[in-house]
């Protein structure tokens, strides 16, 4: 990379320039992951941290996809899957949106309702009819704590404990009984969906049939939560679009680059430097001004999200900010791999005798 | 160590037929001489030496380099005598614009394998040699015309080469800069004992040279 370090000293305005470009679509990636995976955990941390490894639904109508808002589960399918074999634990779990409210606050939250003695609920042995346990941004957002009394859809209950950071389609979660959950407005119905830990592998298609549920494993599920599905999606497109763009931007800097010094590659043909020697140059130099453009934007990125971590759902972390870095790195080099292969067809006869 | 052409023949498409750009053409240049090749433009000069410099492979005929047949050598095999074996002397002197004259020699060690830190000692020494020794950090645009002639030609020695071509060298040079660069390529060569093959249709330096070879439409016609 001798001649290529040299480049990136000498028209360092315009590498400077596309290394400004390059940190800035760094900057928007990670914000973008960040807020991704906050939004993400706001609407989905009361399902993915579910002590289960399958959920079941009632099976959709049309054999269409999983609904959490639409599931409904009678009394004979709870009954029939706790004698799965092969299914250790079947956990009624009803969920429904409530108003809450404590005195003169209000805050709207999803009731999670449990069994007695379920697994599921943070200090579950705490939770019985007219008892309740509260995450702490329900016991937050209502100004409560525990002994208080809150009203969960015009139901008193009171607060038996706060505990967990649970958040399902970004409300907090109040975990209540299935028997408080009864008395709910729309609570009509017992379990929505059942929490299943299997061991072996159990014969799951079959018992669906059987009880006429669908049943996936807890990460699909999360496609049941309608306003997830929608939101990831319409983010991941984003962040999708700005890696294709990062890519593009970067190939046809470098495309614009090549054509350039296509004169300087032809005469380092002529002076006996091999194809690969110049491809490794120039590959190479794109990789330094994607590696520093993007550890600058990655870093402004993280201080970003550091600094409006509390304010507003941004999850910093390893893959919220190392692997963006490292797709941009790597679709980047892709892009610059592309727009610098046009070196081999560089004819180093126009070195002779060219007038430059 | 010589260059040797034997009978080389090299046409070029030119519409639906071929036009003979060499013709059976026979040179040897001898280590320690230069050869002065002449002819009017369009006679073949610069087709002769981008055989001699490996960058066409003729249609028929040899090319021996420092004793080396070039016939079914591939191209990385080329690449490699190019760079180890033969200095080019460009009409201009294509210098890279991001280079200092010192990284302009360096870069030649780099290509080779050897590294450019290590090689400085040797790319100030031939700076020096061609009277350059105190502009070795100016990058080209700081330099005038004769002075990066003078690189170039320092340049194409960097990896001691046994066969040393030179294209028209002083096209761009008044005469007395074209007749200093002259003096400085004779007294190269036989210094250091290269096979030299100079280009031009400037006959006012033949003076200079130990052999002259005139080509006219693709043929040798004197030496």
């Amino acid at each position: 990379m001798f001649v290529a370090w040299k480049d990136l000293r000498f028209a360092r305005g315009r590498f400077a320039l596309m290394g400004t470009v390059i940190v800035l679509i760094t900057v928007l990636v990670g914000l973008l992951s960040g807020l991704t995976a906050g939004l993400g955990r706001e609407n989905t941390s009361a399902i993915t941290s579910l002590p289960a490894d399958h959920l079941v639904f009632s099976a959709p109508a049309d054999g269409g996809t999983v609904s959490f808002a639409d599931s409904r589960l009678s009394g004979r399918s709870v009954r029939g899957w706790s004698q799965v074999p092969g299914v250790e634990r079947a956990e009624p779990l009803g969920i429904a949106t409530a108003k809450a409210e404590a005195g003169s606050r209000t805050a709207a939250v999803s009731a999670f309702a449990v069994g007695p003695g379920s697994r599921l609920a943070p200090e579950a042995g705490r939770i019985a009819d007219g008892r309740a346990v509260l995450s702490q941004q329900a016991a937050d957002d209502l100004g409560v704590r525990a002994g208080d009394s809150v009203g969960v859809g015009g139901r008193t209950v009171r607060v038996a404990a706060v505990s967990g950071a649970a958040m399902y389609s970004h409300t907090p979660v109040i975990w209540t009984s299935l028997g408080d959950r009864q008395k709910l407005p729309g609570g009509s119905g017992g379990a929505t969906v059942l929490a299943l830990t299997t061991s072996g592998s159990p014969d799951l298609a079959a018992a669906d049939k059987r009880l006429g549920t669908r049943t996936v494993t807890a990460a699909a599920s999360l496609e049941g939560i309608g306003s997830y599905s929608a939101e990831n999606g319409s983010l991941q497109l984003m962040r999708g679009f700005l890696f294709a763009i990062s890519a593009l931007v970067i190939g046809a800097f470098f495309t614009v680059w090549t054509i350039q010094r296509s004169g300087d590659v032809a005469v380092l043909k002529a002076l006996g430097a091999s194809t690969g020697y110049l491809l490794k140059d120039a590959l190479g130099q794109a990789v330094v001004l994607l590696v520093l453009g993007t550890g600058v934007g990655t870093a402004l990125a993280a201080g970003f999200g550091a600094a409006v971590g509390g304010a507003v759902p941004f999850v910093l972390d390893p893959s919220t900010v190392l692997v963006p870095a490292l797709v941009m790195i790597a679709l980047g080099a892709v892009g610059a791999a592309l727009s610098i292969r046009r070196i081999t067809s560089v004819d180093p006869l126009t070195a002779l005798g060219s007038v430059r | 160590m010589s260059l040797e052409l034997t009978d080389v023949t090299l046409t070029y498409p030119d519409g639906g037929a071929r036009l003979t750009a060499l013709d059976k053409v026979s040179l040897t240049v001898p280590a320690g001489t230069l050869t002065a090749v002449i002819g009017p433009s369009g006679s073949g000069k610069s087709s002769l030496l981008a055989v001699a410099a490996t960058l066409i492979t003729p249609d028929s005929g040899r090319v021996v380099i420092a004793g080396r047949d070039t016939a079914g050598l591939d191209r990385g095999t080329l690449t490699a005598l190019r760079r180890t074996t033969i200095g080019t002397v460009f009409q201009q002197p294509n210098l890279l614009p991001s280079l200092t004259a010192a990284e302009q020699l360096q870069v030649m060690a780099h290509l080779d394998g050897r590294s450019p830190r290590k090689a400085r000692a040797r790319a100030l020494e031939l700076l020096a040699s061609v009277g350059l020794a105190d502009q070795a950090g100016k990058r080209p645009h700081q330099l005038s015309g004769g002075q990066r002639q003078r690189i170039n030609i320092a340049r194409a020695l960097m990896n001691d080469p046994a066969v040393l071509l030179v294209d028209e060298p002083t096209s761009a040079l008044d005469h007395e800069r074209g007749a200093a660069v002259l003096d400085l390529l004779t007294t190269l060569t036989h210094r250091r004992a290269t096979a030299t093959v100079l280009v031009t249709h400037d006959r006012s330096h033949l003076d200079a040279v130990d052999a002259v070879a005139e080509v006219t439409d693709g043929r040798l016609t004197g030496a």
